[in-house]
């Protein structure tokens, strides 16, 4: 108990044998892996609420479900795969990859670490179980719009507060520990500006989830007490407001979508310039785009309120300030395409779900330059048009990402290699089948499909049955997805230390499976300019 | 099979016209000058997104042929540009601000509504809207109609005749607008946040309880006709059964329809000052119930507990006939309040909800609930 | 330790025990609102477990740390960690500041029909805007849109035309004497840090002890305070006024509460003898908190007290 493990004797210990080893484990591999698969286990949860939606959806009628429980759907798939998927999957990257890329041993605060994740499973299981409670789950949309949530709700609800606390609380930990990580863990011979841009954007990432996250938990403790204490926030009739409720969720929301994307940016940086054997173009003014996305991603959020009566002064304000985003969105695509730009191109499975990203991330932008439109907003808001954008960004572009992470980095984390034959079918099914699904919602939008809705008219039911077939066609593609890494892991080839030959990191001067306390010394600063994305 | 043909005509005819208006491929451009002007705008942020969108994507996918490692492709080295950053920082914001020229016009106009010449006051409750003409003392409300609320659970026939193809857009009692008058619509809701949408007005407008919104339309002269739209607005289970129709009809016309319904209104005053019978009561009743109160208790009052109580056996609907209008008309937690109902539809509904499902509870009369108000 | 070995604790159990805490704690209060009668006890048992956890882990964090396990680089990751955490902590109160602002300049003056809201009003009998006061109407008023009025009426003998906040609570009655407590007891508590550097035991525990009186004194005039506060009809339930009122000053004294045990462990380790003049992370960043506390009283005295 009282022996100090300094990471100069770690090879004497590695990890601890047995089940336990993962419950107390203070190790950041490890904790990056429970990370990763609590991920895709929500991610196929969520993902299986999203194909009920899809079969209610695929014709007019009410064929499978009573309307509420079609809202329960709705909801938790939105809570399941932002809080329970994309971002534990983020924080498992980051988990996985910062020490390693930053020269460090470990993360800076281990054992706040294993609590990061730990609660995870917990705030899961609380959401889960409200799908059994009486009255059922939650209802009102990810977004919780008092007072649906609050005076119309069902009991569950607290429930579900709780569990936004739990899961807030985690991410608040993940953030600092990370920030402690990456200012004070670093190679002591690193400059920030040479720190790669996966370490930048979750650092600023970080930032993100520190202000927003404690935002998102003020809120709930209003609807908390105003279901139960009798408070008055988000009631007109003792002063309050319900578009108060909408404007302390959006100051949290929208920088939360920023938190689902900013990472997801270093990860394609990272990509794209290894399989376009080529240094990424613009280091610092990648830096600088993703430091003002954080900073604008504060400013804009009642781009999603312009419908609540807002003065015509506040509804300008944010048209313009959302348009901005644009600017230091469009440096990055820029600067990826100036990187593949005379490159010397392949296409390994990493690069394929990279470049996919560059195109589809770009028209789910569009279409968010769109919506920002505070006037066009009229008839794209609350349509299945929204639906569309968001998709496109969040799976499209967050999701994509991940699997795109997963196929780079998991000869690293497995010492063994994917197999990409496998892989290349499973991405070409995956991005036909995507489109299907995302693509025609754009004109079911325009055509004037509201969204959280359980049935509709006639004239919308080609395009819901089309993209419905698509919803099964990518749900099972998951399946094979999930073949590809399990077959990886028990029957994987060895993979060499650096399996890409052109990429650039301190991870790929580790062991093939990077040993369990990554640097032991910190690299040399030779190392560091030899492996630096800003040569 | 059917369903596939579709499929395939729409992917090899996506650009022709007939297609596009066949299966709304795009945005309506309404008949209103605001719907058109947002239409417009929508058009133009659109082509200058596809223009960008070829100038970007060719650039990339002529990299992508071109500069592969399988065509000999050999890796420059080059990675900065002063030059370059600075030129898709400035363009993009020129493009931007061009852009944000036209909206800032449209947006101050739909705006401002002070040149409304008459108003009609729209209140969202769960799951109906309710339409006041204060000027003119109309008030009413307006349902799903039934049709299409039987052909929910029904078959497919049952779906294409409901509401003559339109199926979930159809109403019992419609709004009635006049052409060619800007009119200002007063918006709010008495339960949850509802949105009041008709997208060929360019009118979408979130419904708060508490607060009034205001929005105005002007359907020109020549745009008389039948205009249809949804709640927009996540608002509960049955969020996706509220829609809006709308029938724009030309002044004459509306005049006419305004004496009509002042003339049923004052009838419907008259008939709540007389006693009526038990059956007479039960049978309208009956109807009352159907449309304003089976939503939550079920046509067969066994409700949905715990939330939404059964009527069956009811504490309430067989207790004081006091407490049961009083609940009725004031509404608790998430019962709504009914007091825009009329006396003898309210009336009827309770003495109903009292002496169906197997409940023994006594006969109200509309005289009952006046002076209960 | 040297500067080049990092420690990285042994697996522990300390974070498992906490999740199962804390969502015993969170599952007990849910059932017990809902009136659950198990509900309460199971509370008290995540706590319980949730106090035992803290305990348990601070104590081991302790040790290792007087063993002289933790080198400088750890003593800089946890005060990263600290910093950042009490960051966390003011966008929480920033949300519910967020809200009074909010209130105050927005919702409340569009009840009374400002900007465009000149139609709001329309909806609500004998209504007029008032900040203070926000409890207006007579319970059972009834909303033109048909939702009825919750919230009870204004306290007794006071109009809307002449109600100030000085009515429910005078700023410079107890709120300005326990501005004067808080502000004092946070130089007492530089004045320990500087002892403390010193090295200068007697006097380190001279002023923690009065930091944590003129804490505890805080608390129990805020008691007195609410006491005050309910008697003359501000409650939670009164409306926007009365919520915004308790939730900030609410959480503040939990905040003060939490601050005053940890000056009180700090004061324990003091005596134990557990930091020197170079090594004090632990009685820093509770200082760091303690200012925090303090600083988030000012805002409340000027917002919720005084203008
Ligand atoms: C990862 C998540 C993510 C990301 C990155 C974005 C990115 C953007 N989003 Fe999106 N958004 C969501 C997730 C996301 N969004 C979600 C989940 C919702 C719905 C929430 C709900 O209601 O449930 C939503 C809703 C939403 C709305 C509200 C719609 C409504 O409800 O009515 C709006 C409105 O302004 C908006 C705008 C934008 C904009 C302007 C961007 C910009 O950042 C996009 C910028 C990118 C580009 C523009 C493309 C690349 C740029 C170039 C190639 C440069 C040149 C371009 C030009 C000069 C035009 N989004
Ligand atoms: C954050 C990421 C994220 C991701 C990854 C997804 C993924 C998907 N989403 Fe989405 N979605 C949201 C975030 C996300 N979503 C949000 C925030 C909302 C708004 C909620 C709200 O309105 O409040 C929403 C809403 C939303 C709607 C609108 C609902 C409505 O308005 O009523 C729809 C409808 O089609 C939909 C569909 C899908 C589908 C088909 C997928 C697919 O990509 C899912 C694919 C994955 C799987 C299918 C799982 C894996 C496979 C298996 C388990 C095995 C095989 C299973 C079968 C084939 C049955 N989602
Ligand atoms: C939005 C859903 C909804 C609609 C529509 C609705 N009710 Fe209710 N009703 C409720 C709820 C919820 C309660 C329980 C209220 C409570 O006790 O908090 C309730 C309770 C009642 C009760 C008391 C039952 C009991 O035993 O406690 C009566 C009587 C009643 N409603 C009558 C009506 C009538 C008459 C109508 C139509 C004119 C109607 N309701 C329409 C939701 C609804
Ligand atoms: Cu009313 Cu949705
Ligand atoms: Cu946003």
């Amino acid at each position: 108990m009282t022996t100090a493990t300094a990471s100069h004797d770690d090879h004497h210990h590695g990890p601890e044998k047995g089940l336990m080893r993962w419950v107390k484990t203070t190790n950041h591999k490890d904790i990056g892996s429970l990370y990763m698969w609590f991920a895709f286990i929500m991610l196929l949860i969520g993902g299986a609420l999203a194909m009920g939606i899809r079969a209610e959806l695929l014709a007019p009628g009410m064929q499978l479900m009573e309307p509420q429980f079609f809202n329960s759907l709705t909801t938790m798939h939105g809570l399941i795969m932002v809080f329970g998927a994309i971002m534990p999957a983020f924080v498992g990257l980051g988990n996985w990859l910062i020490p390693m890329m930053v020269g460090a041993p470990d993360m800076a605060l281990p054992r706040m670490n294993n609590w990061s994740f730990w609660i995870l499973p917990f705030a899961g299981g609380i959401l889960l179980s409200t799908f059994f409670m009486e009255g059922g789950a939650p209802a009102f949309g990810w977004t919780f719009y008092a007072p649906l949530s609050t005076t119309f709700a069902p009991d569950s609800t607290d429930f579900f507060i709780f569990a936004v606390h739990l899961l807030g609380f985690s991410s608040i930990m993940g953030a600092i520990n990370i920030i402690a990580t990456v200012l004070n863990m670093r190679a002591p011979e690193m400059k920030l500006m040479d720190m790669p841009l996966f370490v930048w954007t979750w650092l600023i990432t970080s930032f993100l989830l520190i202000g927003a996250m404690p935002v998102l938990a003020g809120a709930v403790t209003m609807m908390l007490t105003d279901r139960n204490f009798g408070t008055a926030f988000f009631d007109a009739t003792g002063g309050g407001d319900p578009v108060m409720f909408q404007h302390i969720f959006w100051f949290f929301g929208h920088p939360e979508v920023y938190i689902m994307i900013l990472p997801a940016f270093g990860v394609v940086s990272h990509i794209i310039p290894t399989f376009a054997r080529k240094p990424l173009f613009g280091y610092s003014s990648m830096v600088y785009a993703t430091a003002s996305i954080a900073f604008l991603s504060y400013i804009v959020w009642a781009h999603h309120m312009f419908l609540t009566g807002m003065p015509v002064a506040g509804e300008l304000y944010f048209m313009y300030a959302t348009m901005l985003i644009a600017v230091p969105t469009g440096v990055k695509v820029f600067n990826w395409i100036s990187t593949m730009w005379r490159g010397s191109m392949t296409f390994e499975a990493p690069m394929l779900w990279a470049v996919s990203f560059v195109f589809l991330f770009t028209i789910g932008g569009f279409s968010g330059l769109m919506l920002g439109i505070a006037p066009a907003d009229i008839q794209y808001h609350d349509t299945y048009f929204v639906v569309a954008h968001f998709h496109y960004v969040l799976v499209t572009g967050a999701l994509w990402s991940i699997i795109a992470a997963t196929f780079y980095w998991l000869p690293k984390w497995t010492g063994k290699m994917y197999n990409e034959g496998l892989a290349k079918v499973h991405f070409w099914w995956a991005i036909i089948s995507v489109n299907v699904l995302f693509f025609p919602q754009h004109f079911l939008g325009l055509a004037g499909m509201p969204r959280r809705i359980p049935d509709y008219s006639l004239q919308f039911a080609d395009f819901n049955y089309i993209s419905s077939i698509g919803g099964f066609a990518f749900g099972a593609s998951f399946i094979l997805l999930t073949y590809i890494i399990i077959d990886c892991v028990r029957n994987g080839k060895p993979a060499e230390a650096r399996p890409w030959p052109s990429a650039k990191g301190l991870e790929w001067t580790l062991e093939p499976k990077a040993q369990y306390h990554s640097f032991n010394t910190p690299p040399s600063r030779k190392l560091i300019e030899q492996e630096s994305q800003n040569s | 099979m059917k369903r596939l043909t579709t499929l395939l005509s729409v992917l090899v005819a996506t650009m022709s016209t007939s297609v596009f208006a066949e299966y709304g491929l795009n945005m309506t451009e309404g008949v209103t000058e605001i719907s058109k002007n947002i239409y417009d705008l929508h058009m133009m942020v659109f082509w200058v997104c596809v223009a960008i969108a070829v100038v970007v994507f060719s650039a990339m996918l002529y990299s992508m042929f071109a500069h592969r490692k399988s065509k000999g492709a050999v890796a420059a080295q080059f990675h900065e540009s002063t030059t370059a950053e600075l030129a898709w920082t400035i363009i993009p914001v020129i493009i931007l601000v061009l852009m944000a020229i036209p909206a800032t016009k449209v947006l101050i106009d739909l705006e401002d509504t002070s040149k409304a010449e008459m108003t009609v006051k729209i209140t969202g409750h769960q799951w109906k809207w309710q339409y006041d003409y204060p000027e003119e003392g109309i008030s009413f409300i307006s349902n799903l109609a039934q049709d299409s609320k039987d052909a929910i659970r029904g078959t497919d026939e049952d779906r294409k005749k409901a509401g003559n193809d339109n199926y979930l857009l159809d109403v019992d009692n419609r709004l009635v607008l006049p052409s060619g008058k800007p009119i200002r619509f007063l918006i709010t809701a008495s339960d949850v946040i509802h949105n009041w949408w008709v997208p060929d007005f360019g009118v979408k407008q979130d419904a708060n309880p508490g607060f009034i919104n205001d929005a105005w339309v002007e359907i020109p002269v020549g745009n008389e006709g039948t205009y249809r739209g949804q709640c927009a607005e996540l608002c509960g289970k049955d969020h996706g059964f509220m829609p809006i129709v709308v029938d724009v009809v030309t002044q004459a016309e509306y005049d006419k329809w305004v004496s009509e319904q002042q003339a049923a209104a004052k009838a419907a005053a008259d008939s709540a000052n007389k006693t009526w019978s038990k059956d007479e009561l039960m049978a309208q009743g009956k109807s009352v119930y159907n449309t304003n109160c089976a939503g939550c208790h079920k046509v067969d009052g066994t409700g949905m507990p715990p939330v939404f109580p059964a009527m069956v056996g009811s504490p309430v609907a067989n207790g004081e006939a006091a407490d049961h209008i009083g609940l009725v008309l004031h509404g608790k937690g998430a019962m709504p309040a009914f007091k825009m109902l009329g006396d003898s539809d309210l009336a009827a509904v309770i003495t109903y909800e009292r002496n169906a499902f197997g409940n023994t509870g006594s006969v109200v009369q509309p005289s009952d609930v006046k002076s209960a108000r | 330790m040297s500067e080049q070995e990092y420690y990285v604790p042994h697996g522990t159990y300390w974070p498992i025990i906490g999740s199962i805490g804390v969502s015993t704690l969170f599952v007990g209060f849910a059932n017990q609102m809902h009136g659950v009668e198990w509900g309460a006890s199971v509370m008290a048992l995540g706590l319980a477990i949730t106090v035992f956890m803290m305990f348990g882990w601070f104590g081991q964090v302790v040790n290792e740390s007087t063993n002289g396990m933790y080198n400088k680089q750890v003593d800089r990751s946890f005060r990263w960690g600290m910093s950042w955490f009490i960051f966390s902590e003011v966008m929480f109160f920033a949300a519910f500041f967020g809200a009074l602002f909010y209130a105050r300049a927005l919702s409340v003056p569009w009840l009374g029909g400002a900007d465009n809201n000149i139609f709001t009003p329309d909806l609500w009998n004998a209504f007029s805007a008032s900040w203070h006061q926000m409890a207006f109407l007579a319970p059972g008023t009834e909303l033109q849109s048909g939702t009825t009025m919750s919230f009870p009426a204004v306290p007794e003998g006071l109009t809307i035309e002449n109600a100030t906040p000085a009515d429910v609570v005078d700023p410079w009655g107890l709120p300005a004497l326990n501005t004067a407590l808080l502000l004092a007891s946070g130089v007492t508590l530089t004045y320990a840090h500087h002892a403390l550097r010193a090295g200068h035991r007697n006097q380190i525990i001279g002023w923690l002890v009065a930091t944590i009186a003129l804490g505890v004194a805080f608390l129990g005039f805020q008691i007195m305070e609410y006491s005050h506060a309910y008697a003359d009809g501000l409650k939670m339930t009164t409306g926007i006024y009365g919520s915004t009122f308790y939730m900030l000053t609410g959480f503040h004294g939990f905040h003060v509460t939490v601050g005053a045990i940890m000056l009180t462990v700090i004061l324990y380790r003091v005596q134990k003898g557990h930091f020197d003049a170079d090594n004090h992370f632990g009685f820093e960043g509770v200082a760091w908190y303690w200012h925090f506390v303090d600083v988030v009283w000012l805002g409340l005295f000027v917002f919720v007290y005084w203008l």
